[in-house]
C-alpha cells in the first residue's frame, strides 16, 4: 500500500553510473539542471533527451522507475503548460475566445517548459536512483566541507540527512503497520466523507505515529551517546571517497554536454 | 469451517528487484473452535499469513474462504470480515491513541456502528475479560505499564466480539508475570467463549502448553502440521529450521539416554515433574 512511494528510493544494481563517486554525481546533476535552464530551443532539448537516454541505458535502471517520479509532479506540469499557453502574448493567434487566446508563441513556450520540468525530474531521479542515501550524504558532507570556515556545519547537516533518510522507510513501515492495526479495528482510511471527517479519521494513525517517532528519536540519541558520538571532530571513515578514472570520464562528458548546450543557445 | 486456504501464494513488490515470495502455495484448513499455534523462524511468512485471515492482504494467487465468505469476491464486505476476525498485531500497545482507556477500547465497536449502550456494554465486558478494573477506565492508556497497555489493546479487539481471534506474539517483550497473565486470559477466552484462536509465538513452551494443533511455517510453506506431540517428534527437522522443541523434551531425552525409564513425549514442565516424581517413587 505504502510500498510504492519512491522519494529518493535507491535502485540497487551494479552499473557504471552506480559506481561513480557521489560527489561527481551531485555536482553533475547540479550542472545538468543549470544547463537545462540555459537551453531555449527544441534542438537543445533534443540533445538533452539523447543524453538522458544514454545515461538511463548505462545505469541499468528500468525506465519505468525513472518515470515514476513524474507522476507526483504531473499536476504542476499541467498548470505550467496551461499558464504558458494562455498567458504568453504573441502575434500568431491560433484560437481566441473573448480575452482568452492561444498564440503560437505560447504553444512553443509551453512545450519547452513542460520538457524542462520533465527532464529536471528525470535528471534528479537518476541521481537518487543510482546513489544510495548513505553515499549521497557522504558526498554532500564532502562537498560542504570547504564551507566550514564560514560557519556551515557540514558534518551535522550530513548526519541529520542520514538519519532522516534512514528513518523514511522505518516510518513508512510503521505507518503501514499502524494503519493495518486500526483497519483491523474497523477504521476506514480510504473512503471519502467531508474534509473534517477525513482529518478526524487520521487521528488514530497520527497519534501513535508521533509517539513512536519520538520514542525512536529518544532511543537513537541514547544509542549514539552510548557509543561516544560527539560530532564530526576527528572522525575517520571506513570508506574514503576516491576520484577514479571513470569519474574523470564522467566529468569530461558533463563538460562536453554543457558546452554543447551553451553553444546551441548562442549560435 | 473457519478458515480455508487453497493454493494461496503471496508475492511482495512483484515485478521489482525487491520482489519476495512470502507465501508459496499454501493449503490450509482451520476448524471452528480450534486453538492453533503458528510457529516459524523470522521471515518464514507467519505475519504475511495472518494478514490474509482478515483481508488486510490479498493473495497474489489462490483462494481464501473465511467463515464461508470468499475474500477475493468483490461482494464480500471486508469490514464485516475484519470484525469477525480479530487480529492483534505484535506490540499492539503501539496502536493506542485515545485520551482514556475506555474511549480507546470503544474505537472498534464504534466503527461497527453499534448503539451507545451496546458499545458501553461491550467495552466493559472486554476490559473485565482482560482484567482491567473499573477505576482505571478514565485513565490515559499512556500511563499504564507495558503489560497493562497490551491488555487494553487486546481488549480493543475483543470488544468487537470476533469469532476468530488471531494474536501475533502477544507475549513479546513482557516479563514472565505479564506473559503468564496474558496467556492465561487467552486460554480462558478460548474455553469460555469457544472462539477459534490462532496464536503466533516463538516460545515452544507457551505453544506446547496451550494449543491443540501446531502449524510450522518455513520459507513461505507449511512444513509441519498436527497435534503438538506429533509435531515435536520431528526435533531434527525443527532444529534445521532454526526452531526447537520445548526444553523439557530435551531433559526427558537426556534422562532416557542415561538409562532412566521416562517417556520422551512430554511437552510441559508440570507433566515432566510428575513423571520424574513417579519414577523416583518406583525406585524407592
Amino acid at each position: 500500500m505504502l510500498r510504492d512511494i519512491t522519494i529518493g528510493q535507491y535502485y540497487p544494481t551494479d552499473s557504471w553510473i552506480h559506481r561513480l563517486d557521489p560527489r561527481v554525481k551531485i555536482v553533475s546533476t547540479f550542472v545538468f539542471i543549470i544547463a537545462l535552464f540555459i537551453a531555449n530551443r527544441y534542438i537543445g532539448y533534443a540533445l538533452t533527451f539523447l543524453f538522458l537516454a544514454c545515461i538511463i541505458a548505462i545505469s541499468k535502471v528500468p525506465v519505468k522507475f525513472m518515470l515514476k517520479g513524474l507522476k507526483a509532479i504531473f499536476v504542476i506540469i499541467l498548470i505550467t503548460v496551461a499558464l504558458n499557453i494562455f498567458m504568453t502574448p504573441g502575434d500568431t493567434i491560433i484560437w481566441q475566445y473573448k480575452s482568452l487566446r492561444i498564440t503560437g508563441e505560447g504553444l512553443y513556450l509551453a512545450g519547452l517548459m513542460a520538457l524542462r520540468l520533465i527532464f529536471l525530474i528525470i535528471g534528479s531521479s537518476i541521481l537518487t536512483l543510482t546513489t544510495s542515501p548513505i553515499q549521497l550524504t557522504d558526498g554532500i558532507e564532502s562537498i560542504l566541507k570547504p564551507f566550514k570556515k564560514v560557519g556551515i556545519p557540514a558534518h551535522e547537516i550530513a548526519m541529520m540527512m542520514t538519519i532522516a533518510l534512514r528513518f523514511i522507510p522505518i516510518l513508512l513501515e510503521e505507518t503501514d503497520k499502524i494503519m493495518k492495526a486500526q483497519m483491523a479495528r474497523g477504521a476506514d482510511f480510504e473512503s471519502g466523507g467531508g474534509i473534517v471527517k477525513r482529518a478526524k479519521s487520521l487521528i488514530p494513525l497520527l497519534v501513535p505515529l508521533f509517539i513512536s517517532a519520538f520514542r525512536r528519536a529518544d532511543e537513537l540519541a541514547m544509542a549514539m551517546e552510548a557509543r561516544c558520538y560527539r560530532g564530526g571532530e576527528n572522525r575517520t571513515r571506513m570508506k574514503q571517497l576516491v576520484i577514479e578514472k571513470r569519474d574523470y570520464v564522467a566529468m569530461a562528458v558533463m563538460i562536453f554536454f554543457t558546452s554543447a548546450m551553451i553553444l546551441i543557445r548562442f549560435i | 469451517m473457519a478458515i480455508k486456504f487453497r493454493e494461496v501464494s503471496h508475492v511482495y513488490s512483484q515485478g521489482t528487484p525487491f520482489e519476495k515470495v512470502a507465501l508459496n502455495n499454501i493449503n490450509l484448513h482451520i476448524e471452528k473452535g480450534q486453538f492453533v499455534g503458528l510457529i516459524g523462524h523470522t521471515g518464514s511468512g507467519k505475519s504475511t499469513l495472518i494478514q490474509h485471515f482478515n483481508g488486510l492482504l490479498k493473495p497474489t494467487s489462490g483462494e481464501i474462504t473465511i467463515l464461508g465468505q470468499k475474500i477475493n469476491d468483490p461482494n464480500t464486505s471486508l469490514r464485516e470480515i475484519r470484525q469477525k476476525v480479530g487480529l492483534v498485531f505484535q506490540y499492539p500497545e503501539h496502536q493506542l491513541f485515545e485520551m482514556t482507556i475506555f474511549k480507546d477500547v470503544s474505537f472498534g465497536p464504534e466503527n461497527m456502528g453499534l448503539s451507545k449502550d451496546e458499545v458501553d456494554h461491550r467495552v466493559r465486558e472486554a476490559l473485565s475479560m482482560v482484567g482491567i478494573k473499573e477505576e482505571m477506565y478514565e485513565k490515559s492508556p499512556f500511563e499504564l505499564s507495558g503489560g497493562q497497555k497490551r491488555r487494553v489493546a487486546i481488549a480493543g479487539v475483543l470488544a468487537m466480539k470476533p469469532e476468530i481471534l488471531v494474536l501475533d506474539e502477544p507475549t513479546a517483550g513482557l516479563d514472565p508475570k505479564g506473559r503468564d497473565e496474558i496467556l492465561g486470559q487467552i486460554q480462558m477466552l478460548h474455553e469460555s467463549l469457544g472462539i477459534t484462536v490462532i496464536l503466533v509465538s516463538h516460545s515452544m513452551e507457551d505453544i506446547a502448553k496451550l494449543v491443540d494443533r501446531i502449524i510450522v511455517m518455513h520459507r513461505g510453506s507449511v512444513a509441519l502440521d498436527g497435534a503438538p506431540d506429533s509435531v515435536f517428534e520431528h526435533v531434527e527437522q525443527l532444529e534445521k529450521m532454526g526452531l526447537a522443541a520445548p526444553q523439557i523434551m530435551y531433559i526427558m531425552k537426556a534422562l532416557r539416554e542415561k538409562g532412566l525409564d521416562v517417556p520422551t513425549n512430554i511437552l510441559t514442565v508440570e507433566e515432566g515433574a510428575r513423571e520424574i516424581a513417579a519414577l523416583l517413587k518406583k525406585q524407592k
